[in-house]
């Protein structure tokens, strides 16, 4: 019995915080990729960004309605991904509208960063209020197709355990388009004659307009690169919990600590970033009471509910990381800008 | 050319030239608008009045991307490396505005400076000072530049790196580019220079050949410590 105990804790342990956490930390280091792109190639911190997400997301919902009413589904895939790729061509197109319109103007007087970083909360507060105003604020989901991998209740049936696994499709998905994100946009920055161009922008203007690298290609680049994964980040996290227009303003405090804590203008950083966040917030505010039950002897278990933070607290998690980190070590984990 | 920045003229009426496969040497004392007189050739600051001539082409009206098209090379003084990328992607980036194949010059540049070879795949930045001015120098050669401009490249490299940098700036002098180096090394750099420039106040004060103004009294007491 006793290693059905053990077995029991970690599927519990998988179940509550394993999964959730890789699936929530993929959400957020495609976001905070975003946040890092713009900071390294446009330098500025782009709060916008949040809002962004929500309003590729709620592009992607729409696209997803008008799908379905004309009959077209993804089956047991949600519909939303054959939504995505629309999704994303009119985010980055509104990234490009932004630009011309906004920040170039900024750019051209080269404003400082604090400037610009003024002017991107300008910007989310008209995206916002624009979601809003098409969408409204209440919460919607919109996923379709088969929602779980794996049911609890086959789990435990299968396996004679007590507790069961979940694993819904969403959380497959999420892995997946993100694995697959990150290496395209990988790829690009390390192999690419544009994504090389772009980096050297990133990390020596002036050298990089001697070399004859146009500026405006490589701002109009990030800016596609930068809506397409905002609108990615946020159709995974709506598809997998749901889309509130006020939800995607509250993740800006995760998605900025993640990717200050990689270290900011730092891709691999972001990813890293993502994943420290998402487990921390739910390894520090899952209540361990059971866990605790199946490994400790019965005089040992605990009476509370073991839970570091309760779940309330959790976007306190991100900003007490970030000023550790900020403390001790400001630029990141990986080798960051220092900010 | 004359012209500055804002309302003051650094620049007063002072003409640079350079033949192909020849060195040009400006020096000066701190002030006397070596780097301002590259930055105008470049086309990073307007002249006033005053002309830039490529090849018998007036290139006044363009700017800095557009004269790198066509042929002008740029060796900044700091910051002249991208060293968050590798040696290679340093020339690769050179070349930007080529399309045609650019493994041949990548290969002439190892030639010139066999060490970058070996350390194609290190981030510019953890290189050694001389190094990176290799890379630097490196880097301006891919475009396969008709005049390649050095700001001070010795400046903060030790006395046998810059031997070693003076002798590769010959060898590439030796391939028909023209070259013009600002430099405060005035003695060392005069003596591989096959004209030299010392400007003062943003005029020429004396011009002539490096050898003539390396043994001109005048010349040595003011500039070359006597």
């Amino acid at each position: 019995m006793e290693n059905f105990d053990i077995l029991n804790a970690l599927i519990l342990l998988a179940n509550f915080v394993i999964v959730p956490a890789i699936s929530y930390g993929s959400q957020l280091a495609i976001a905070a990729l975003g946040i890092t792109i713009v900071y390294a190639v446009l330098r500025f911190s782009n709060f916008a960004h949040g809002d962004l997400m929500s309003f590729g997301t709620m592009t992607a919902i729409l696209f997803t309605w008008l799908f379905q009413s004309l009959g077209i589904t993804g089956g047991v895939l949600p519909t939303a991904l054959i939504a995505l790729p629309f999704a994303i061509v009119v985010t980055a197109l509104l990234c490009l509208l932004i630009d011309k319109s906004v920040y170039r103007f900024y750019r051209k007087q080269k404003s400082h960063a604090v400037v610009f970083m003024i002017v991107s909360v300008g910007v989310m507060f008209i995206l916002n209020a624009t979601v809003r105003f098409i969408i409204g604020p209440n919460d919607r989901t919109f996923f379709d197709g088969e929602k779980f991998l794996i049911r609890a209740l086959d789990f435990k049936a299968s396996t004679g355990l007590e507790e069961g696994l979940t694993i819904k499709s969403t959380q497959l998905i999420t892995v997946i388009v993100a694995i697959i994100t990150m290496l395209l946009l990988f790829y690009f920055l390390q192999k690419t004659k544009m994504g090389k161009a772009m980096r050297a922008y990133s990390n020596n203007e002036d050298l990089a307009l001697l070399s004859g690298i146009n500026p405006d290609r490589v701002v109009m680049i990030t800016w596609i690169i930068v809506g397409a994964l905002a609108t990615i980040a946020g159709v995974l996290y709506g598809l997998d919990k749901s889309f509130k227009p006020f939800t995607y303003f509250q993740l800006l405090l995760p998605m900025f600590a993640a990717a200050i804590v990689g270290g900011i203008g730092n891709p691999i950083g972001a990813v890293v970033g993502g994943y420290i966040i998402a487990f921390s917030e739910i390894m520090l505010t899952y209540a361990y009471k059971k866990f605790f039950i199946y490994l400790l002897p019965e005089h040992l278990e605990p009476s509370g509910l073991t839970q570091f933070l309760s779940t309330d607290y959790k976007f306190a998690i991100s900003f007490i990381i970030l000023v550790i980190v900020l403390i001790i070590r400001p630029t990141g984990v990986f080798r960051g800008k220092t900010i | 050319m004359t012209g500055g920045y804002g309302g003051v003229d650094i620049l007063n009426n002072c003409g640079i030239e350079v033949n192909q496969g020849e060195i040009s040497v400006v020096v000066g004392p701190n002030g006397a608008g070596k780097s301002t007189a590259m930055k105008a050739m470049l086309g990073m600051i307007t002249l006033k009045s005053g002309e830039v001539i490529l090849n018998g082409k007036d290139i006044s009206g363009l700017t800095p991307e557009d004269r790198v098209a066509q042929g002008i090379a740029f060796v900044p003084q700091t910051m002249n490396i991208f060293s968050e990328l590798t040696v290679e992607e340093n020339l690769e980036m050179g070349a930007f505005l080529r399309n045609d194949n650019i493994n041949k010059t990548i290969e002439d540049v190892y030639k010139l400076f066999p060490i970058l070879k070996d350390k194609k795949n290190q981030l510019a930045g953890e290189l050694s000072g001389g190094q990176r001015q290799q890379v630097a120098v490196g880097r301006a050669l891919m475009t396969k530049p008709s005049v390649l401009m050095l700001d001070e490249p010795t400046a903060g490299v030790s006395p046998i790196v810059m031997d070693e940098l003076f002798d590769r700036i010959i060898e590439i002098k030796n391939t028909g580019v023209a070259i013009i180096i600002v430099e405060q090394n005035a003695k060392q750099a005069l003596s591989i220079a096959d004209f030299g420039y010392v400007l003062v106040g943003g005029k020429n004060k004396f011009t002539g050949k490096g050898s003539e103004l390396l043994n001109n009294p005048e010349v040595r007491k003011a500039f070359l410590g006597g």
